[in-house]
């Protein structure tokens, strides 16, 4: 508590003498660390009756017993409920409005999803029970790959890695294993500069060296530019399409062609297929493996950064190096899982995945079907172009190229005053807006890129665009009160450069 | 479609706006070559009670109203009902990675409180906000030694969780990773005399993990000893999180990698679960993934930033410590809300239940007639179950009780005859284990009736 500062709010306790331990301008208590609240005794637990005689445990451990748990809090129930209720308040999220943040589609996240995902047989079901006390578990699974597989065009697909960056990891594998098995692994990938860090990042911990590939005047692949660093030794090229800038490839037929002709391979970041399903499909138009991110397309939350899923789909021709296992229908119609995979790639994750994040993923497929989707993708790029439409010349907006799903605009006409897109993005804050995603892509100076999703409304549209548009005048008259935002937050800005340099990574009592 | 919040009317109004006809006119930048002008054939739209129906159903096919005692990374602890009321807050469930400090104090909070339990439970001075799960966990923190030590070597111990083990495989088979197996001698643990044997000036580091796989406690301190005297790091995993509630932290250690699916997750098939890595300070750089750290904002009130970004790939692409990006979080809460629950004392007690259950049941088996191969051995509630009868056998006549036995482990360790790994928790009651010991004791044909009686 020490580390809090005590005022008092005169005006509402007028002759009360004293300092108020309530000291935010929200409307909750502040709240300190759980470990604050922490006294001896105090215990929100009670363990059933013991059925079995007690035994000795420090006599049956020896010199590996565990005296003393050092700092872990003792706190009842109630001070747990409002601690973390308390702690929940302070967090924007995609039930309180908005979230456009661009590239991460905080879509609307049902609640079947959750209500489905703890049936008892579902939420307790053991990863090691018996096959044939897991035929449920595996139909839910078989079920969703032949939905993703029919969404992405795509011939096999494995659900085991557990996020976006995890799948990338997967493909890149499979990349990797098919041409080894062709007998040369090749060195390069080659990945645009407008693409996520995580590509990059993927394809050097899959053992190659990443070539940048510049994009083009109107934020696209430069087709001459590929086809000039396309050779024999480029394993594949890392495309999200439609890119970070919400641009479609149009040209990504050609783009194929060239990497086929060099024996290259497509690889498809799936970060914005919500920009595409019922639409196109990925495996119509040449692409050869791609990652999927259920917590984004497919409505799983988002949770405060995860847990995730990230499917991987690919082509015939890389079935043969999935990971283990895979889910496979026996003869009589029992479904199992298959070890069997003499060309695998190996195990990416333990047991299945993330099993609870595809039981979301089929209820949401579900409760849409074809048409539903179908009108999910066609909102979500009608919401980006109604915003693009409504904000353009307020902002500038660096590619004229044809929005798909998100937008980015850059504040280079906010720069003349001194405010740049973070600044923007925190006078959002208090506007009730969750704000943008800010800085990224990386080929626009000073991004503000912003993804509807189609679970917004007009009425909600028109107040974010308001927002937008009266950030806009106040950059023109009172560019300090925007560098100064946001005023109406629990808390200011927070000084990032002292959290880097003199880490607190852990509560210590002082 | 109930979740898009638009009428017709609002369509129009925007089309209109933006200025084209039709909203197929924002989709003229796809090549008409591949546009899908065709229903997508997944199953048709459902209703909510429809939605639920076809999920009841499945979960009728899975396992219902069995006792279980599998464990063997996956572990049936009770999870409070507090943990649900509060992770189903939309403000947890619907936000993302608390990259805007000022609107996400409640989850950075949270991490941080987090990382504190997880350092005070294995002893190491720090630790992140989560990794996928245990294995990729293991896989990490392996690639992480390989960084600070500069070295491509890894030895690893036979009874580190089979699939954690071919995870490494996957994630090392690239980047110049050489590893070599170590056994486990008579008594279930590591092979000291064969450890202190590969252990060269090469390795990087030592990956074992306490409880072992077969449940038995590992002596950190001897293998600590073995790996520092040639320079190299002890990664120690810990699947069986709960285990902290009486066994001492594996303070010796470098790295510790641990799953906290024990902490109030749900078992749900096999995931989503929790990784996550602690260290000492000295390797703070070389850690992969989110950290949430201490701060002060302008006014000087205390908050909370993710901080130390400089190590991850949206800063540094592929020069990244690691290419995660979405991890565990809310899973990550729930180990959290779970750790307040049962706190210092409660943990404690709960470990000492696991404990003293499993012992029971170890001592009905045996009084049926099954050998316990490890029983000199420390362990904690997991362990090895010999019988004379194949392990399958020995199952199917359990399921005929609705009793599911435990994991047969001739797949990974064939040395281990008609051996299973049998884990008891606070979840399983004196009636079932009384149950099942006599199942296990009759499970034997005329033949295995003599080799018992010879034995």
């Amino acid at each position: 508590m020490a580390t809090t500062p005590e005022v008092q709010d005169h005006k509402a306790h007028r002759g009360f003498r004293g300092n108020t331990r309530k000291v935010s301008q929200h409307v909750n208590q502040n709240e300190g660390l759980i470990f604050e609240k922490s006294s001896p005794g105090k215990k929100a637990y009670r363990l059933s009756e013991m059925d079995v005689p007690a035994v000795d445990t420090a006599k049956e451990l020896g010199s590996a017993y565990r005296e003393d748990l050092g700092l872990m809090p003792e706190v009842s129930e109630i001070e747990i409920i409002r601690h973390f209720t308390r702690l929940s308040t302070w967090n924007y999220a995609i039930d309180l409005g908005m979230y456009p943040l661009g590239s991460c589609t905080m879509k609307y996240n049902s609640r079947v999803n959750e209500f489905v995902s703890r049936i008892e047989g579902i939420a307790e079901a053991h990863p090691y029970q018996p096959e044939k006390l897991s035929q449920g578990a595996l139909q839910i699974m078989r079920d969703l790959q032949q939905c993703l597989i029919e969404i992405t065009g795509m011939d096999a697909i494995t659900l085991q890695p557990a996020a976006g960056a995890h799948g990338e990891f997967t493909g890149i594998l499979l990349v990797r294993a098919y041409h080894e098995s062709k007998g040369n692994p090749r060195h390069k990938v080659l990945i645009p500069d407008s693409a996520h860090g995580t590509n990059p990042a993927t394809a050097a911990i899959c053992g190659y060296q990443v070539e940048n590939l510049k994009s083009n005047a109107s934020g696209m692949v430069d087709i001459e530019a590929l086809a000039r660093q396309v050779t024999e030794d480029t394993a594949a090229l890392m495309l999200t399409n439609p890119s970070t800038i919400g641009v479609f490839e149009a040209e990504i037929h050609k783009i194929a062609e060239i990497l086929h002709a060099k024996g290259a391979l497509l690889y498809m970041d799936g970060a914005n297929m919500n920009a595409l399903v019922g639409k196109t499909r990925p495996g119509d138009f040449g692409v050869d493996v791609m990652h999927l991110n259920l917590h984004k397309t497919f409505s799983t939350p988002h949770g405060g950064g995860g847990p995730g899923s990230g499917p991987v789909a690919c082509k015939k021709i890389l079935e043969p190096f999935l990971p283990v296992p895979l889910v496979i229908e026996k003869p009589g119609g029992q479904l199992g899982l298959s070890f069997d995979r003499p060309h695998t790639v190996g195990r990416v994750r333990s047991w299945v995945g993330n099993f609870g994040m595809f039981v979301r993923a089929l209820a949401y497929i579900l409760a849409n079907g074809p048409d539903g989707l179908r009108q999910t993708t066609e909102d979500a790029v009608l919401n980006a172009n109604y915003v693009r439409k409504k904000l353009e010349g307020h902002y500038e907006l660096p590619y004229k190229t044809a929005s798909m799903h998100e937008v980015v605009f850059s504040d280079k006409i906010q720069t003349r005053k001194g405010v740049k897109t973070g600044d923007i993005a925190k006078r959002l804050i208090d506007y009730g807006f969750h704000p943008y995603t800010v800085s990224f892509p990386l080929i626009v100076p000073g991004a503000l890129m912003i993804e509807p999703t189609e679970s917004e409304s007009k009425e909600e549209l028109d107040l974010f665009i308001e927002a937008m548009q009266q950030i806009a005048r106040e950059v023109e008259e009172n560019a300090e009160f925007v560098l100064q935002a946001p005023h109406s937050t629990r808390v200011d800005r927070m000084d990032e450069v002292a959290a880097a340099r003199k880490p607190v990574l852990r509560w210590r009592p002082e | 479609m109930r979740y898009l919040p638009k009428s017709p009317a609002d369509r129009e109004a925007m089309l209109a706006d933006i200025g084209v006809a039709g909203v197929d006119e924002l989709f003229a930048c796809v090549p008409e070559e591949y546009r899908l002008t065709r229903d997508l054939k997944v199953p048709r739209q459902h209703a909510e009670s429809e939605i639920i129906e076809y999920f009841r159903k499945a979960a009728d096919k899975n396992a219902n109203g069995y006792a279980s005692f599998l464990g063997a990374g996956a572990y049936r602890h009770y999870k409070p009902v507090v943990i649900d009321a509060l992770v189903q807050r939309g403000e947890f469930l619907t936000s993302y990675t608390p990259y805007q400090p000022e609107i996400t104090q409640g989850t950075l909070q949270a991490i941080f409180e987090f990382q504190t339990m997880i350092c005070e439970l294995t002893g190491m001075d720090l630790a992140n906000a989560s990794m996928y799960d245990g294995s990729t966990g293991a896989a990490e923190s392996v690639m992480m030694a390989v960084r600070v030590t500069g070295r491509t070597h890894a030895v690893v111990a036979s009874t580190v969780h089979p699939e954690y083990r071919e995870v490494l495989q996957t994630y090392a088979q690239h980047q110049g990773l050489t590893k070599e197996l170590v056994g486990y001698g008579k008594d279930g643990r590591v092979d000291l005399a064969a450890l202190d044997k590969v252990v060269t000036d090469q390795t990087a580091c030592v990956l074992i993990q306490s409880p072992n796989f077969l449940g038995l406690i590992e002596d950190v301190a001897a293998v600590a000893e073995i790996a520092h005297k040639k320079g190299a790091l002890l990664i120690v995993s810990i699947a069986e999180a709960i285990s902290l509630g009486v066994v001492k932290p594996p303070v010796e250690a470098d790295i510790v990698s641990m799953e906290a699916q024990s902490f109030g997750v749900a078992l749900s098939y096999g995931g989503p679960y929790c990784g996550v890595i602690a260290t000492k300070e000295k390797y703070m750089r070389q850690m992969p993934g989110r950290l949430a750290g201490e701060t002060k904002d302008k006014s000087g009130r205390r908050g909370f930033v993710l901080t130390l970004s400089t190590r991850e790939q949206h800063i540094r692409r592929e020069k990244a410590t690691s290419n995660i990006c979405t991890n565990q979080a809310l899973v990550a809460l729930m180990a959290t809300i779970f750790l307040t629950v049962y706190g210092k004392q409660g943990l404690k007690e709960l470990a000492e239940q696991n404990l003293a259950k499993a012992r029971y049941l170890a001592s009905q088996l045996k009084k049926a007639g099954a050998k316990l191969p490890f029983e000199k051995t420390p362990w904690f509630h997991e362990f090895v179950v010999e019988t004379a009868e194949p392990v399958a056998i020995v199952n199917e006549q359990l399921l005929e009780k609705k009793i599911i036995g435990g994991l047969e482990l001739g797949k990974w360790y064939p040395e281990l005859k008609h051996a299973a790994l049998w884990c008891v928790t606070e979840q399983n009651t004196r009636t079932q284990m009384d149950a099942a010991a006599p199942v296990v004791a009759s499970a034997k044909s005329a033949n295995s009736e003599k080799v018992l009686a010879g034995a």
